[in-house]
């Protein structure tokens, strides 16, 4: 049983995007989207249960992703692959998905594992045009999930309420956030990640041309940064054990009590 | 311009957001405007889309469409879209059409904007909103060619019934082999159960930082001393700890009391259409970076198990009083 785990690394605390590129700022420090460590932890316990094989996690992303993908190597992974390239950055959703639907083809898992969302982008997307370049069956924002005689069975949570749906490996399945609990990497588990192979390419190595991903291979651009519309005065307040007599004031205030 | 919209169905009725994104594309004036219907036995309901301004409804009635799958959908409206010549194809937000506008984005080698909230045309082109990084920085977006695609956010726009009547165009299915793979075994549609938050005055609504189940109770104290309703995320709700029911957001209830107290929710976007219609927002949140404050009328940093027994029973003696 191999398993594909997709990650990114986002950039951690408080964001903002570069007037200048109009793109999100990337230079500060940054970790491995929360999100995606449900899908590192799913992968681990399906390898587990299965008592063989492996878990690959791959990204696309800056060399500094490293330390996102360190991370899940810590927690369990056996091994990385982190496409990088600076012809490659300002990839948009079509780029983003064609490169890494390359560096997924390369591995051919029986299993490609998704995280729900990119905290950056709030996508929740990119799934689904991966599955698609892969021309395999995809079960997204999978809430619940079951793997036997060779295929997934995923439960998931619509606008209706809840679906179940099944697919023949190979697959790409979605997991969300209520998966499971993701596990802390050990300190053994930490040490031991230095050691597990990680793997960096560009995209000549992954024999994609360069109009294919970046700026160049995307179809969407970001026109105008602009404020938000304004709501009107908010006010903020720090605990310092009065917080509930504060609150009572407020509302009080506005006649809700 | 040639605008497709995909017209999403439940129970034999177009859904709502469909319609209100048809209706928007219907606004921009010099369009030519066309809706596309898939599924099984789906021909009765597609006429409706003339009334919010389509010319015309490409219907697609399978029984392999019968399942609300994305990938079989895929195909056939690659093909409508390649065959028909479309320059832009919308779509309104929902865990299905989220699927298929991104793999179709893949298909056609075409861009996706998500999250929009509104539609233009700049120089003959089409400029969407979109709000970024927790709704901070609102942001033009535009795409580099066509076909361009555009997934807008729950409740973007109402439906304005300003149109006629629509010509329906039978749309001959044709699907790849691994579009098929996936199958629906189950669909558990829950119906909710005793008092909706819908009508209530106050909601009081738990997300994953009450950190425990039973730490419901919390939320529920508040809820009954203020009189209210108790509302939930969708991260506790598919973890087991409260009923779909409760559920505020995208995919689950839209509420608009008089007050929404937050407790241990960090405001993701998809909660956020749920209950951003409130009068007064109040939010407790160990994180002074949740995206919630962004959008509370009272933003509290701190810890809900210290803050809400507290609050109930202050909350308490006041109605005593
Ligand atoms: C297609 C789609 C549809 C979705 N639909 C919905 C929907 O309908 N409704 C919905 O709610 N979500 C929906 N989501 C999920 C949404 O993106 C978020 O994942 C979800 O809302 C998070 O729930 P939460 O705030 O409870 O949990 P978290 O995001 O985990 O937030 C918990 C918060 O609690 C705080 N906290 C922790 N401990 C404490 C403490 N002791 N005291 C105070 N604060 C504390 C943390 O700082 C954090 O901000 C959807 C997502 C997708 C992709
Ligand atoms: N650059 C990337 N490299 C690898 N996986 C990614 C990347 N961006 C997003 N993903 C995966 O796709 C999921 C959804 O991302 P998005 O659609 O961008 O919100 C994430 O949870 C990750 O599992």
């Amino acid at each position: 049983m191999k398993i594909a785990v997709c990650v990114k690394q986002v950039p951690e605390g408080s964001r903002r995007i570069d007037a200048a590129t109009k793109r999100l700022d990337r230079s500060g420090e940054g970790a491995l989207n929360p999100y995606d460590a449900y899908a590192v932890e799913e992968a681990l316990r399906l390898r587990d249960a299965s008592g063989e094989g492996e878990v690959v996690v791959v990204s696309v992303g800056p060399a500094s992703a490293a330390d996102a993908i360190r991370k899940t190597l810590a927690m369990g992974a056996d091994r990385a692959v982190l496409v990088s390239d600076d012809a490659a950055a300002g990839s948009d959703l079509v780029a983003t998905s064609y490169v890494l639907a390359n560096a997924l083809e390369r591995e051919s898992s029986d299993l490609v594992v998704f995280g729900y969302q990119a905290a950056d982008s709030d996508g929740a997307v990119l799934w689904a045009a991966v599955a698609d370049r892969l021309r395999r069956p995809v079960v997204s924002q999978v809430a619940e999930l079951r793997l036997e005689s060779g295929r997934v069975r995923g439960k998931r949570q619509t606008e209706f309420g809840y679906d179940v749906i099944e697919a023949p490996l190979p697959a790409v399945v979605a997991v969300t956030d209520a998966i499971n609990e993701p596990r802390y990497p050990s300190l053994k588990g930490i040490m031991g990640a230095k050691r597990k192979p990680q793997e960096t390419l560009t995209l000549a190595e992954l024999g994609i041309e360069a109009e294919r991903a970046g700026e160049a291979g995307s179809r969407t651009v970001v026109l105008a940064l602009n404020e938000p519309p304004s709501r009107g005065e908010a006010r903020r307040i720090e605990d310092d054990g009065d917080a509930a007599a504060r609150i009572v004031e407020f509302l009080l205030e506005k006649r809700l009590l | 311009m040639k605008i497709l919209v995909f017209l999403e169905h439940h129970g034999n009725e177009l859904q709502k957001g469909s319609l209100g994104v048809l209706s928007k594309a219907a606004s921009l004036g010099d369009v030519d405007l066309a809706g596309v219907v898939l599924g099984s036995g789906v021909r009765e309901i597609a006429s409706p889309a003339g009334k919010f301004g389509a010319t015309r409804v490409y219907v697609c009635d399978d029984a392999a469409l019968e399942a609300p799958l994305p990938q079989p959908r895929v195909d056939v409206l690659a093909r409508v879209v390649r065959d028909e010549g479309f320059d832009a194809v919308l779509f309104a937000q929902s865990v299905l059409a989220a699927d298929i506008a991104s793999a179709l984005a893949a298909r056609l080698d075409a861009g996706l904007n998500w999250d929009l909230v509104d539609l233009g045309v700049q120089d003959g082109a089409l400029v969407a909103k979109r709000p970024a990084l927790a709704d901070t920085v609102y942001v033009d977006v535009g795409w580099t060619g066509e076909p361009r695609l555009a997934l807008f956010r729950s409740g973007a726009f109402d439906p304005a019934a300003t149109g006629g009547e629509a010509e329906l165009v039978d749309v001959v299915a044709g699907f790849e082999d691994f579009s098929l793979a996936a199958t629906m075994i189950e669909q558990a549609h829950e119906e909710s159960e005793g008092p909706s938050i819908e009508d209530s005055d106050v909601v009081v609504a738990g997300g994953r930082g009450l950190g425990a189940p039973e730490k419901f109770e919390l939320v529920e104290e508040l809820a009954k001393a203020l009189g209210g309703a108790v509302g939930s995320t969708r991260a506790v709700v598919d973890a087991g700890w409260y009923p779909y029911a409760t559920q505020v957001g995208q995919t689950g209830k839209t509420v608009a009391p008089k007050l929404y107290i937050a407790c241990g929710i960090s405001g993701a976007i998809q909660h956020k259409v749920g209950m951003q219609g409130s009068n007064v927002i109040v939010a407790i949140n160990k994180d002074p970076n949740a995206p919630i404050f962004e959008y509370s009328d009272l933003g509290v940093v701190g810890d809900v198990h210290a803050i809400v027994p507290k609050l109930t029973e202050l909350v308490r003696e006041r109605r005593r009083g």
